[in-house]
């Protein structure tokens, strides 16, 4: 049960019920829809980003426990960061669970909570969902699937 | 607690159990609960040693060769074909096509049959519970002719509305697809009564029967079907191996669905034969050992026996089902009078996902998804579910284990 509590820290099951940044945005300058067709779920993120800065970030869709402490922990994470810093939080993520060395813990801050899924290599696409679709936000791309 | 033929005690299920290599371990120090069998089944012995005996000792290309090892592949192979018959009913061996499982079957008709049958404003009729390998080559071959595809509703329970169904038999339906056993509800259709109603309406049926094989005789001479679709790695065979039973006037009727050796009877750049029935539709080589494998579980099926074999998968269910359903915050998924042993359910508060991983790591294989049927995950208004679906091999100590798992997931997210 020890890696299960790795994985379900109670950070993770708080943002897993209580997700943060949980609404629609009318106003954003950038959005696009993460898909996992492993498992159906489906979320919107939302950004305002003006000046060079994550104005605002939310999220909408349904998902498990993981995708959705991951998508909460994201909002909180990038919220008022530069594109270069985003970029590089979402560098450093994707590299706590999938590089074969993890980054420094440092670079990771909050979001460190989520490196237990690195143990479950099935989980990851679900912790990856929400970054991947930032990606595409940025990137201007409406959809991206985790496939 | 519904009727049985035969009383449990009669099956042995532990010997069937010493049977299947696989079940014999561990995951994470807890013993193995194989509950995935809707997804793919394990394999006996026999069919392991099928394959790899071939490998060892026989392999050769058939149909073809001159030599000693061919002749004996070529006669083990079509032998195979005569097993596949009896199987299933089928009147004439040539009326069993050797594929690589019922999605490529489904595409076979579509195309071979379809393309060349219907055209604008014709119909397909199929049901919100197939499988997506049941709805995508429809949907295809619907794009390509200018066919329009209709879908026959289900109810709370997850049976098809057979009003609307009959209903939705009109003229211009050519082609009814729909499948014996849900693989996301357990739902088993009434299918007899269902080709009944098409064939009145002239319609050609395909029945899919990728989830039924392992679990219930199937007899398509008193289906009275067209098509019958049949997975082998779903009933204890090889994955990449399956065939397609197909009424014989109509496969005669059809043009081939892909060209290449073996297909032919001679080839020269003005104008090709084709061969006759059944290599007409099986280009290439095809997965020999897969359907030596295919064979030796439907031998082994038959030794055990599918009535036996269905009444110990009916007592699972029912003591699954009971178990399950009394675990507060779950909702049943698939509440069919009539089902196969699968059990599909969601729990309160906590996504499926999240179930699959505990369970997983209490030694519980289930499936957590969509099992490829989104349209019945949207009918039931949920994402996903998770799914326990039951094979010969299972227990109800491991009814028991999931029982127990379930109820540390609550633990877990309480």
């Amino acid at each position: 049960m020890s890696e299960l509590r790795d994985l379900y820290q109670e950070v993770v099951l708080d943002h897993g019920r209580h997700p943060h940044n949980f609404r629609h945005m009318d106003e954003a300058s950038h959005q696009s829809v993460g898909f996992n067709p492993l498992c159906g779920d489906k979320l919107t993120l939302f950004l305002r980003y003006e000046d060079d800065v994550v104005q605002d970030v939310s999220f909408q869709g349904s998902g498990c426990a993981i995708s959705t402490a991951s998508a909460s922990l994201l909002t909180d994470a990038i919220k008022g960061k530069s594109r270069a810093e985003v970029e590089e939080l979402i560098a450093a993520f994707l590299d706590m669970l999938t590089a074969e060395s993890p980054p420094d813990p440092e670079r990771l801050g909050k979001l460190a909570v989520l490196s237990g899924v690195r143990d479950f290599p099935v989980r990851v696409k679900c912790a990856t969902l929400s970054w991947r679709t930032l990606e595409a936000a940025l990137g201007g791309t409406d959809e991206v699937t985790t496939e | 607690m519904g009727t049985r033929m035969m009383p449990v005690g009669a099956y042995d299920v532990e010997a069937v159990r010493r049977d299947f290599p696989i079940l014999r371990q561990q995951v994470y120090g807890k013993p193995l609960a194989y509950l995935d069998n809707a997804a793919t089944t394990q394999k006996p012995q026999g069919v392991i040693d099928a394959v790899s005996e071939y490998y060892a000792r026989s392999n050769a290309n058939i149909h073809r060769g001159v030599h000693f090892l061919s002749e004996q592949a070529t006669a083990a192979y079509e032998a195979v074909r005569d097993k596949a018959r009896a199987f299933v009913g089928a009147a004439d061996r040539s009326e069993i096509i050797f594929l690589r499982g019922t999605t490529e079957a489904v595409n076979l008709v579509a195309q071979a049959y379809g393309r060349s049958n219907l055209g604008p404003g014709d119909e397909v009729l199929i049901t919100t519970m197939e499988h997506h390998s049941n709805i995508v080559p429809w949907q295809i071959l619907c794009e390509q002719t200018g066919a329009a595809l209709r879908v026959a509703p289900i109810n709370d329970d997850g049976e098809v509305i057979l009003e609307e169904y009959e209903r939705l038999l009109r003229e211009r339906t050519r082609i009814v697809g729909i499948t014996h056993i849900s693989n996301s509800l357990g739902t088993i259709n009434p299918v007899r009564e269902m080709i009944a109603m098409a064939r009145r309406h002239g319609a050609t049926v395909l029945v899919d029967g990728a989830q039924a094989t392992a679990h219930t005789r199937v007899d398509v001479g008193a289906l009275d079907c067209d098509f019958y679709t049949v997975s082998g790695h779903k009933m204890l065979a090889p994955t990449g191996v399956g065939f397609l039973y197909g009424r014989r006037q109509i496969l005669d009727a059809m043009p081939p669905y892909q060209g290449g050796g073996d297909m032919i009877a001679s080839v020269s750049f003005e104008k090709t034969t084709y061969n006759r029935l059944p290599q007409k539709f099986e280009a290439g080589t095809p997965h020999i050992a897969g359907v030596l494998g295919l064979g030796a579980a439907i031998d082994y099926l038959q030794e055990v026996g599918l009535e036996r074999v269905a009444a110990h998968e009916e007592d699972l269910l029912d003591y699954a089902t009971q178990k399950i359903a009394a675990i507060p915050g779950v909702r049943l998924v698939g509440t069919a009078q009539r089902k196969a042993a699968i059990v599909g359910f969601t729990l309160e508060q906590v996504h499926p996902h999240d179930v699959g991983t505990i369970l997983d790591r209490e030694g519980v294989a289930v499936r957590a998804g969509h099992h490829c049927a989104q349209p019945v995950m949207e009918r039931f208004g949920v994402a996903a579910t998770v799914r326990a679906s039951f094979a010969l091999y299972n227990t109800r100590e491991e009814v028991d284990a999931l029982e127990r798992a379930i109820l540390k997931v609550r633990e877990f997210f309480a």
